[in-house]
C-alpha cells in the first residue's frame, strides 16, 4: 500500500458509505449552482460528450461526401462549412476541455487528497463561460457557418461572408474558461496537496495536469488577443492582417500558432497523464522512471512554446527561422520518446490484466507512436515541402489527437467510470467497442497517410479518380468508428441503470481515489488522507 | 455552507462545535487561513500573467506594424495630445499610490483611512476616464478613426492602422480601468461593512495588485503611443 489514512476521528459515522456527492443534495438547482468539483466535472463531461457527438456527426458527413469525386451529398460551400465546424467544435469544444475540465476536475482534487479545487466559484464560472462560448460557436451554425477551416487564416477569414465573428467570439470566450481551469489547477496543485504528499509523491496524472495548466494559462491569452484582433479586423477593417491594407497575413499565422501549437500539448499532455495512471495499475507494478515521466511533461510544455514556426515552413518565413523551428520540433520527440519507453518498461515483467482501460492504453501506445513519428516527417524541412497541406498532415494529427488524446480520454473514462458513477459497465461490450474503435480508426486514417504521400491535398472538395478507392476505404472506416462509439454510448448509459455496483477499488489501484467510496462522498474522503509512500508502490 | 466533513480533527468543519476556532472568511476546503491566503495570492499572480500576455499580443502587433510603416505611425502619433497623456499618467500613478496606502491601512486596522484611500483611487480612475473621453471625442471629430472609418487628411498611407491599434490598445486598457473600478467599488463596499482587518485583507491586496497592473500597462502604452519619435 502506498498510502494509508490516518483515522484521526473517534466516531466515523456509519452512514458515510451510503451518502455520496450524487445524493447529498437533491434537485436541479443543487446541480446548477453547485460548487462541488465532482458535480462540475460531471456537467463538463456531459457537455463535452455532446460536443463530441456533434463534431463526430460533422466528420461522418465530411467522409460521406468524400466517398466519391464530385458532389455526393452536399455542395462545395456546405462542405467547407462542415469541415470547419468539425474542426472548430472538436478542438475548442471537445478536446481542449475534455480531459482537464471533465475528468481532471473530478479526479485532480481527489488524487491530491484535497476537498475541492482552490477556487470552487471560479470553477463553476469557468463551466458557464464554456456554455456561453459553446452557444456562440453553435449559433454560428445557424447564421451561415464559417467556411475558413478551424485556423481562421486571414485574409480569407476577414473577407468571407460567413459568420466568422460568431465562431471566433465563441472561441475567444471559451479561452477564458480554459484559462480559469488552468489557473485553478495550478493553485490547487501548489497549495492543496494532502499532508505528506510532496511533489515527488504526486500521482503522474497531477504532473500532467500541472504541465497542461501552465500552457493553458500562458498560451490562451495570446489566442484571445489574436481572435480579438481578427474580429476587429473584420468589423473595422484595421488592416493588420490584410496585405491589401498594408498588413501582414503571416503575422496572423505567427499569432495563431503561438497559441495553437502549445494547444496541441494542452490536448496530448492530459492523455499522457491518464496513460501514466492506467499502465502501472493494470501491470500491477511500480511505474518505471517516475521522475523522467513527470519532468518530461514539463519539458514538453516548455519546448512546445518554441516550435510554432513549423506550421509556416511554406509561408515564406526565413530559411534560418525554418531551420531553428525544425530543430526545436525534433527536440520535442525526446521527452515524448522518454514517456513511451518508460510506459513499455513499466509493463515489462508486470502481471498485466487486459481490462478495457488497459486495452485503450495499449491502443494509445500504438497509435500515439505512429502519430509522433510521422510528426518527425513533417518537421523535416525538405519532406514537409512535399507533404505540406496534404492528407498526410490530416492523418498525422488525427493519430495524435484522436489516436492519442481521444483514446486516452476513453481509457480514462473507463478507468474512472466506476468511481464517478458507482456502477460497472459491461466489460465484454466495452472490449468489442474498443476493438471497433481501434480498427475503424486505423482503416480511416492509415489510409490517409497513403493518400497524402501520393499528393491528395487536404480540405479539397473534389479529387482525381485514382484516389477514389482509398477515399472510399477511409469512409468505410469512419462508419466502423461511428459504430464503436454508438456501442460505447449504449453500454455506458445502460450501466447507469443496470450496471452492478462498483466496489471502492475495482482495479486494485493504490492512489487516493481508490481508497474512498464509489461514488465519493461530498467532501471526497471520510478521513483526512495522508500520503506516506509513492503513488504506485504495489505489494507483489 | 454548513456541510461538515465527517469527523476530521483539523477543524475543517463549518458547523461550530465550540472548541474549533474557525473564522467566518475561511472557506471549507482550506485547512487554515494561511493556506487560503497563499492560494488566492498565487491565483491572482497567475491571472496577472494572463493579462500581461493578453496585452503582449497587442504590443507585438504594434511593433510589427510600426516597423513596416514607420512614417505612417510617426504621422499618427503627432495627432495625440502629449499634455493630456502626461496628465493621465500622473493621475494613474497617484491612484496606484493611494491604492498602496489603502492596502497598508487595511493591514493596520485603519478602517476609515482605508475607505478614504479607496475613494481617492476611484476618483483618480474616474478622472482618467473623463480625460480619455475628451481625447476620444476629439479624435472622432477629426475622423481619426480605425481602419475603414478613417477619414482625416493624411500624408502617409497607413495612418489608419496606427489609429486602429491606438483605439484597440487604449480601449482594452479602458475596459480594464472600468473592471478595476468595479473591483475597487466592491472592496470599498466590503470595507464599509467592516469585513477587513489585520487578520484578513486578501481581497484588498489582490485588487491592489490588479490595479497596479492596469497602471503599469498604461506606463508602457503612454510612451509607445504618445512619445516615441
Amino acid at each position: 500500500m502506498s498510502t494509508k489514512y490516518v483515522d484521526s476521528v473517534s466516531s466515523v459515522e456509519s452512514t458515510a458509505h451510503s451518502e455520496n456527492y450524487i445524493n447529498a443534495k437533491k434537485g436541479l438547482m443543487s446541480w446548477i449552482v453547485t460548487l462541488d468539483h465532482k458535480r462540475i466535472g460531471v456537467m463538463y463531461l456531459g457537455s463535452i460528450l455532446f460536443a463530441f457527438m456533434l463534431g463526430g456527426l460533422m466528420a461522418l458527413l465530411v467522409r460521406l461526401e468524400l466517398i466519391a469525386p464530385g458532389r455526393t451529398i452536399m455542395g462545395p460551400k456546405t462542405y467547407n462549412q462542415v469541415f470547419t465546424l468539425h474542426g472548430a467544435i472538436m478542438v475548442f469544444l471537445f478536446i481542449i476541455p475534455s480531459i482537464p475540465a471533465a475528468l481532471g476536475n473530478f479526479m485532480l482534487p481527489i488524487l491530491l487528497g484535497a476537498k475541492d479545487v482552490a477556487f470552487p466559484r471560479l470553477n463553476l464560472a469557468s463551466y458557464y463561460i464554456y456554455v456561453v462560448g459553446a452557444i456562440f460557436c453553435v449559433a454560428s451554425l445557424l447564421m451561415g457557418a464559417a467556411d475558413t477551416g478551424w485556423t481562421f487564416y486571414t485574409p480569407y477569414s476577414t473577407t468571407t461572408g460567413t459568420s466568422v465573428v460568431s465562431m471566433t467570439l465563441g472561441a475567444f470566450i471559451l479561452g477564458f474558461s480554459s484559462i480559469f481551469t488552468g489557473l485553478n489547477f495550478i493553485a490547487t496543485i501548489h497549495k492543496l496537496r494532502a499532508p505528506g504528499m510532496t511533489w515527488g509523491k504526486m500521482p503522474l496524472f497531477c504532473w500532467g495536469m500541472y504541465a497542461t495548466s501552465v500552457i493553458q494559462v500562458i498560451a490562451t491569452p495570446v489566442l484571445g488577443i489574436t481572435l480579438l484582433l481578427l474580429i476587429m479586423e473584420k468589423v473595422l477593417g484595421v488592416g493588420i492582417f490584410d496585405a491589401k491594407l498594408g498588413g501582414d497575413p503571416v503575422l496572423y499565422q505567427h499569432f495563431f500558432w503561438f497559441y495553437s501549437h502549445p494547444a496541441v500539448y494542452i490536448m496530448i499532455l492530459p492523455g499522457m497523464a491518464i496513460i501514466s495512471e492506467i499502465i502501472p495499475v493494470f501491470s500491477h507494478k511500480t511505474i518505471f522512471g517516475y521522475r523522467a515521466i513527470a519532468l518530461s511533461s514539463v519539458a514538453i510544455a516548455i519546448i512546445g512554446f518554441l516550435v510554432w514556426g513549423h506550421h509556416m515552413f511554406t509561408s515564406g518565413q526565413s530559411e534560418l527561422a525554418g531551420m531553428i523551428f525544425s530543430f526545436l520540433t525534433f527536440l520535442v520527440a525526446i521527452p515524448s520518446g522518454i514517456k513511451v519507453f518508460n510506459w513499455v518498461a513499466t509493463m515489462y515483467k508486470g502481471s498485466i490484466s487486459l481490462n478495457t482501460p488497459m486495452l485503450y492504453a495499449l491502443a494509445f501506445l500504438f497509435l500515439f507512436t505512429i502519430g509522433g513519428l510521422t510528426g518527425l516527417f513533417l518537421g523535416t524541412l525538405s519532406v514537409d515541402v512535399h507533404l505540406h497541406d496534404t492528407y498526410f498532415v490530416v492523418a498525422h494529427f488525427h493519430y495524435v489527437m484522436m489516436g492519442g488524446t481521444v483514446i486516452a480520454f476513453f481509457g480514462g473514462l473507463h478507468y474512472w467510470w466506476p468511481k464517478i458513477t458507482g456502477r460497472m459497465y459491461s466489460e465484454s461490450l466495452a472490449k468489442i467497442a474498443c476493438a471497433l474503435t481501434f480498427i475503424g480508426f486505423n482503416v480511416t486514417f492509415l489510409t490517409q497517410f497513403v493518400l497524402g504521400s501520393r499528393g491528395m491535398p487536404r480540405r479539397y472538395y473534389n479529387y482525381v479518380d485514382q484516389f477514389q478507392p482509398l477515399h472510399a476505404f477511409s469512409t468505410v472506416g469512419s462508419w466502423i468508428l461511428g459504430l464503436g462509439f454508438l456501442l460505447m454510448a449504449f453500454y455506458l448509459l445502460a450501466s447507469l441503470k443496470t450496471g452492478k455496483k462498483a466496489s471502492d477499488n475495482p482495479w486494485g489501484g493504490v492512489t487516493f481515489e481508490w481508497q474512498t467510496p464509489s461514488p465519493p462522498p461530498e467532501h471526497n474522503f471520510n478521513y483526512v488522507p495522508v500520503a506516506t509512500h509513492g503513488p504506485y508502490e504495489y505489494k507483489s | 455552507m454548513s456541510t461538515a466533513i465527517h469527523g476530521t480533527s483539523h477543524g475543517h468543519s463549518q458547523d461550530h462545535h465550540g472548541h474549533h476556532d474557525h473564522p467566518e472568511y475561511l472557506q471549507h476546503h482550506f485547512s487554515d487561513a494561511e493556506q487560503q491566503v497563499e492560494a488566492s495570492k498565487l491565483g491572482m499572480w497567475l491571472f496577472l500573467v494572463t493579462e500581461v500576455l493578453l496585452f503582449g499580443g497587442l504590443f507585438v502587433a504594434f511593433a510589427a506594424m510600426r516597423s513596416l510603416h514607420y512614417e505612417s505611425f510617426h504621422e499618427g502619433h503627432e495627432h495625440l495630445s502629449k499634455t493630456l497623456g502626461i496628465i493621465n499618467t500622473v493621475v494613474l500613478i497617484l491612484s496606484s499610490f493611494t491604492m498602496a496606502l489603502g492596502v497598508h491601512a487595511s493591514q493596520t486596522n485603519q478602517k476609515k483611512k482605508l475607505i478614504n484611500y479607496l475613494v481617492v483611487t476611484l476618483l483618480c480612475a474616474l478622472t482618467f476616464l473623463v480625460i480619455k473621453y475628451f481625447e476620444y471625442s476629439e479624435k472622432f471629430h477629426h475622423g481619426l478613426l480605425p481602419g475603414r472609418y478613417f477619414t482625416a487628411h493624411h500624408e502617409n498611407p497607413h495612418v489608419s492602422i496606427f489609429f486602429g491599434l491606438y483605439f484597440l490598445m487604449t480601449g482594452l486598457h479602458g475596459i480594464h480601468i472600468i473592471a478595476g473600478m468595479s473591483a475597487i467599488g466592491w472592496v470599498l463596499w466590503r470595507a464599509i461593512k467592516g469585513h477587513f482587518n489585520s487578520e484578513y485583507y486578501t481581497p484588498v491586496e489582490n485588487v491592489g495588485l490588479y490595479w497596479h497592473l492596469v497602471d503599469l500597462v498604461w506606463i508602457y502604452l503612454f510612451p509607445l503611443l504618445y512619445l516615441l519619435p
